[in-house]
């Protein structure tokens, strides 16, 4: 059963949700406002002149194979950048979980990446992949294998993941174990009472019981992927090589402030607007539901 | 004491202050850092105490691409500064924002001072006029492309360190001399487009575009992938290939690995002239671009690649006074020949060229002549005039793409350049759409 407080009036709810309203009113709907205005437009830079063309914008986008493909690196990347990171945060958070001696220790050191802004995360990673003085690079050079993301697309796609999925897994990290912490004692003591080995526990307990958790976390995963890396991919790849880590946010960001063309940069804005609510729809509707709260 | 000393320079400073106040400010927006930043804050402080009318106040805005955008965001605002660095790329979207900018030579006669449009070498300021041959921005800092040879790695590998590498036909044999002696970087590139394909297309006096290069009209289509760049960029994969090229990415990443003694020969700016002297721990040269001997319009002039400086439309008239005051400070001979020799950036005025060479310096730093003799040894043509095309930034981002897919063997060269050339020319109808 839930609790429902049922206000008399309208004016104090109203008046209690104005703030919130104003707030995203002003910093969400205004801009997003501007970006649908702004992508039926094609104005010079210096906005001396401007025309009106309608979706024109979009039938160029749409119309351009390598920006379709943008589509599908996008899909690998933020699809690759959640697994790893909530992947090998789980991993580690059960680990942490089983940890009875210097478990505050450990939990510090893993929360420690998440404070490196990701344009620094990708310079850290830069440095130790580069092709020519980079630490990793030359050991692998001499297990006698020849690193070069700057010409082998899918080693520049799996650098700029691990630079992306690194900071990611201490934030995931602290949720998993919160959420595993979380899970009473007793009813994985029974089941290990009764015969359960760590396995069938895990998948028949621990795993639908973290279920919020984890739902809660693609979320923001998918999220962070598709926004945030912009900073890694600028500073490694710089969405190369050809077209190998042009992700569309980094398009975004490329044909509007290295291009100017900022109709173009508009309209994939809405673009990335529409997919990105699109993706939120489908995961309430249909993984939601396997969640059990 | 302390106190009453504290109390005097601050005084002093707020009477300084009132002074300072007392003069039009010229504000001046650029991209430069490091030594290139102090080079610069130096220029602006000699002007500053040379006169007392104007003031320059000099900021830097981040990177060529961050200025670029900061000037333009401030254009929109109404608070653009006088001067604005813009690198050369930039030069089209520049030139289309009638309105937002006003024309060097426009302001220089506007303001009396002496203005002699051919002190100028062509080649260095033609990239920044119009049809008329007028000075549309002021070419502050311009560089071409150059070989450098490592010297002791060719004597390693048994090779005369004077072994000629004037034309690409005698390359392959020192490149694979260089591999089977073991070099693992024979030969690598910075800018892989400014070099392979822009000024490439001038030096052998084939179009890059058509309507001059862009020069003619905004209605211009890319034609760089004629049989001859084609050719070239063929060559340049087979040696990726066969690991007697080495790419090492867009921009100028390859000069870390030239200047730690990897690579053996290394096609990159002038101006990587300082680094290359600071950083070498062996004996280099510097030598002409190399050229299809094959090709007799070849060798023609190279191209120049660096930035200009851009007048902001929008200010008074008197405050535009003290911005030519300060260009024509610039172009003074001394100025000009002293940053040419610090910088490694051309001399934009013949006298600034001969007056270094009257000082000696080019004897005494052999091979930092030949990036001027190589832009001045002809006159240019229409095809080696520069370059002048909308969205150019972008336009390399995918040339750079096409050429990788080329190194790295996955397209031949006919379908990257076709595909590049295809890819350009949607930017360029896009850009000609925006500024109709």
């Amino acid at each position: 059963m839930e609790k429902r407080v049922i206000f008399k009036g309208w004016m104090l709810p109203a008046l209690l949700l104005l703030p919130q309203i104003v707030i995203t009113a002003i910093f969400f709907f205004y801009p997003a406002g501007q970006a649908i205005w702004q992508s039926m437009f094609v104005p010079d830079p210096f906005g001396l002149k401007t025309q009106f063309v309608g979706l024109g914008n979009f039938e160029y986008l749409l119309g351009d194979p390598y920006y379709r493909a943008s589509f599908v690196t996008t899909a690998i990347f933020s699809g690759l950048v959640t697994v790893v990171s909530m992947g090998v945060a789980l991993y580690l958070a059960i680990l942490a979980d089983r940890l009875i001696k210097g478990s505050g220790t450990y939990r510090t050191l893993l929360i420690w990446p998440y404070a490196v802004a990701p344009a620094v995360a990708g310079v850290l990673w830069m440095f130790m992949f580069n092709t020519r003085v980079g630490v990793v690079a030359w050991y692998l050079g001499l297990l006698g294998y020849d690193w070069n993301h700057v010409l082998n697309e899918a080693e520049a796609m799996g650098l700029v993941v691990v630079a992306s999925s690194w900071g990611r897994i201490s934030y995931n990290f602290l949720f998993f174990l919160a959420g595993l912490q979380a899970i009473p004692r007793s009813v994985i003591e029974a089941a290990a009472i009764d015969g359960a080995k760590f396995w069938t526990r895990f998948r028949t307990i621990v795993w639908p019981l973290l279920s919020p958790t984890t739902f809660f976390l693609l979320v923001v995963n998918v999220v962070y992927a598709f926004f945030e890396t912009f900073g890694v991919i600028h500073t490694i790849t710089a969405g190369g090589p050809q077209q190998a880590t042009t992700i569309l946010v980094y398009k975004v960001y490329s044909d509007g402030f290295v291009g100017q063309d900022l109709g173009s940069s508009a309209a994939q804005s809405v673009i990335l607007l529409v997919l990105v609510g699109l993706l939120t729809v489908i995961q309430f509707k249909f993984i939601e539901r396997r969640v059990h709260y | 004491m302390k106190i009453k000393t504290l109390n005097l320079a601050l005084v002093a400073s707020m009477a300084w202050g009132t002074a300072a106040s007392a003069q039009t400010e010229i504000q001046w927006w650029h991209a430069f850092t490091g030594r290139l930043g102090e080079l610069l804050d130096a220029q602006v402080a000699l002007f500053n105490s040379n006169q007392s009318d104007y003031k320059v106040v000099a900021t830097h805005k981040g990177n060529y691409s961050e200025t670029l955008n900061a000037g333009i965001a401030a254009f929109r605002a109404g608070e653009q500064p006088h001067l604005l660095q813009v690198f050369e790329v930039g030069t089209a979207t520049m030139m289309a924002a009638t309105g937002a900018i006003k024309p060097v030579f426009e302001v220089m006669q506007a303001s009396g001072l002496e203005f002699d449009p051919n002190a100028y070498i062509p080649a260095v300021t033609g990239y920044y006029t119009n049809a008329d041959g007028q000075m549309l921005s002021f070419p502050y800092n311009s560089s071409t492309q150059v070989l450098y040879v490592n010297r002791d790695k060719l004597a390693e590998a048994g090779i005369d360190p004077d072994v000629d590498l004037s034309t690409w036909e005698a390359w392959d044999g020192v490149l694979t001399q260089l591999k089977d002696a073991g070099v693992t970087c024979p030969y690598t590139t910075s800018w892989q487009s400014w070099v392979h394909l822009e000024s490439f297309s001038a030096y052998h006096d084939v179009p890059f575009a058509t309507k001059e290069n862009g020069f003619g009209g905004f209605d211009t289509e890319l034609v760089f992938n004629g049989p001859l760049q084609v050719a070239h960029i063929d060559q340049l994969g087979k040696w990726a290939q066969d690991g007697k090229f080495i790419y090492a990415g867009r921009r100028n990443e390859a000069g870390a690995n030239f200047r730690g003694g990897e690579c053996a020969l290394f096609t990159e700016s002038s101006a990587g002239y300082a680094g290359v002297k600071a950083e070498a721990q062996f004996a280099f040269d510097i030598r002409h671009l190399p050229y299809w001997d094959s090709v007799e319009a070849a060798p023609q002039n190279t191209i120049i690649g660096g930035a200009s400086v851009w007048i902001m439309e929008g200010k008074p008239a008197e405050e535009y006074a003290g911005v030519a005051a300060f260009l024509n400070f610039l172009s003074s001979p001394e100025v000009q020949a002293k940053w040419h020799q610090d910088t490694g950036y051309l001399p934009i005025t013949t006298a600034a060229g001969e007056l270094t060479k009257s000082q000696g310096f080019y004897a005494a730093n052999p091979g930092t002549e030949i990036a001027g003799l190589q832009m001045t040894r002809n006159t240019p043509t229409e095809n080696s005039k520069g370059l002048r095309l909308g969205s150019f930034d972008q336009v390399r981002t995918i040339i750079d793409e096409e050429l990788e897919g080329v190194w790295s063997g996955q397209k031949t060269a006919q379908a990257a350049l076709d595909s590049a050339v295809e890819r350009g020319n949607q930017l360029l109808r896009r850009f000609e759409q925006a500024n109709r």
